[in-house]
């Protein structure tokens, strides 16, 4: 049965309609704790200009953000910070891990540096480099609002899957030491 | 500048088994722990080494011809004259006690913490040592050449947030 409609209507579906909206509107967490965090502030300057992604308001209120991205070096210290500002962020939320230290600790190998946030917390994208580049920045942001438009759901339900919840195999592989 | 002959004639007077030496302009003399106390309030008191400038330690362990275990490092300037004088002093497990020299210089107040954060020298006396850089409940002594370099486990023991659990 065909239906008539006018031009300038267009039919899609609700989950592609708020997908659609949440991924022009990324609000970014400044997560900035070392040397990448100076490049995220020139990926939010003039000459790299993240506004034409839709993601430049940095708020520093986790409450008001949906990206958290880690840029920089994560402590022991620090990490406790780090989950509580996570689990203060509203759903739906995303996390980019910029650069070598957040996500694997980088040459940081020492008994205080976290060896990549993504063993505590959940990370949506990873950027490469030390630091890396806007561009690259600007790319993982890209990649995010591709990830978003393609699995986004308006209830939330792609968070919720198996392959979400999976521990990493770091975690798995890696003894833990006076943990029962 | 180096601290002059009388400062360091002054204190070798007062104080047996201090040792001195220099070595490019920098002067540096050895106490035993127990007249450290004393010899620091001579030093400020006589000297007029008014500021505390660094409180530190180096752990000897495995170190070639070392005797002691640990060597605690004070760095001791006199604003007026420009003098500056290292005060060292060695000290061995168990015993890893020396007076704090918060009375002296409250400056030496975060150094000490420093110094028992990393080593664990305990300060007496001092107002209130608690870590200064690691967290409350870490255990070790990272500095010590007995830690290892990546821990013994403490930076993964953490719980792991998934993504269902906001
Ligand atoms: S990845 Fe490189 S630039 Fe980024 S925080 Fe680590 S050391 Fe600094």
């Amino acid at each position: 049965m065909a239906v008539e409609l006018p031009d300038n209507v267009v039919v899609t579906k609700l989950d592609e309609l708020a997908s659609w909206c949440r991924k022009n509107s990324l609000w970014p967490m400044p997560f900035a704790t070392a040397c990448c965090g100076i490049e995220l502030m020139a990926t939010g300057a003039s000459r790299h200009d993240l506004a034409r992604f839709g993601a430049e308001v940095f708020r520093f209120s986790p409450r008001q953000c949906d990206l958290m991205i880690v840029a920089g070096r994560v402590v022991m210290k620090m990490l406790p910070v780090l989950q509580r500002i996570w689990q203060q962020m509203h759903e739906p939320k995303w996390c980019i891990s910029m650069g070598a230290c957040a996500s694997t600790g980088g040459v940081f190998d020492t008994y205080c540096v976290v060896q990549g946030i993504d063993r505590f917390v959940p990370v949506d994208m990873y950027v490469p480099g030390c630091p890396p580049r806007p561009e690259q920045l600007i790319q993982a942001i890209i990649d995010l609002q591709d990830k978003i438009q393609r699995e986004g759901t308006i209830s939330g339900a792609e968070f919720e899957t198996a392959t979400r919840q999976m521990t990493k195999r770091a975690l798995q592989e890696l003894p833990m030491y006076g943990r029962q | 500048m180096p601290a002059k002959p009388e400062t360091i004639a002054a204190l070798a007077a007062r104080f047996a088994g201090l040792s001195a030496s220099e070595f490019r302009g920098d002067t540096r003399v050895v106490v035993l722990k127990d007249s450290l106390l004393a010899a620091m309030q001579h030093l400020k008191s006589d000297g007029k080494f008014d500021l505390l400038v660094d409180v530190t330690c180096v752990d000897y362990l495995n170190y070639r011809d070392a005797r002691d275990r640990f060597g605690l490092v004070y760095l001791l300037a006199n604003t007026v004259t420009n003098e500056r004088l290292t005060v060292r002093s060695f000290l061995n497990e168990p015993d890893l006690t020396v007076p704090s020299m918060v009375p002296l210089w409250s400056g030496a107040n975060w150094l000490e913490r420093e110094v028992y954060d990393m080593f664990g020298i305990l300060f007496d006396g001092h107002p209130d040592l608690r870590r200064i850089l690691m967290p409350n409940e870490f255990a070790e002594f990272p500095l010590r050449k007995d830690y290892p370099l990546q821990g013994r486990g403490e930076r993964h023991n953490f719980p792991v947030l998934k993504r269902n659990q906001a």
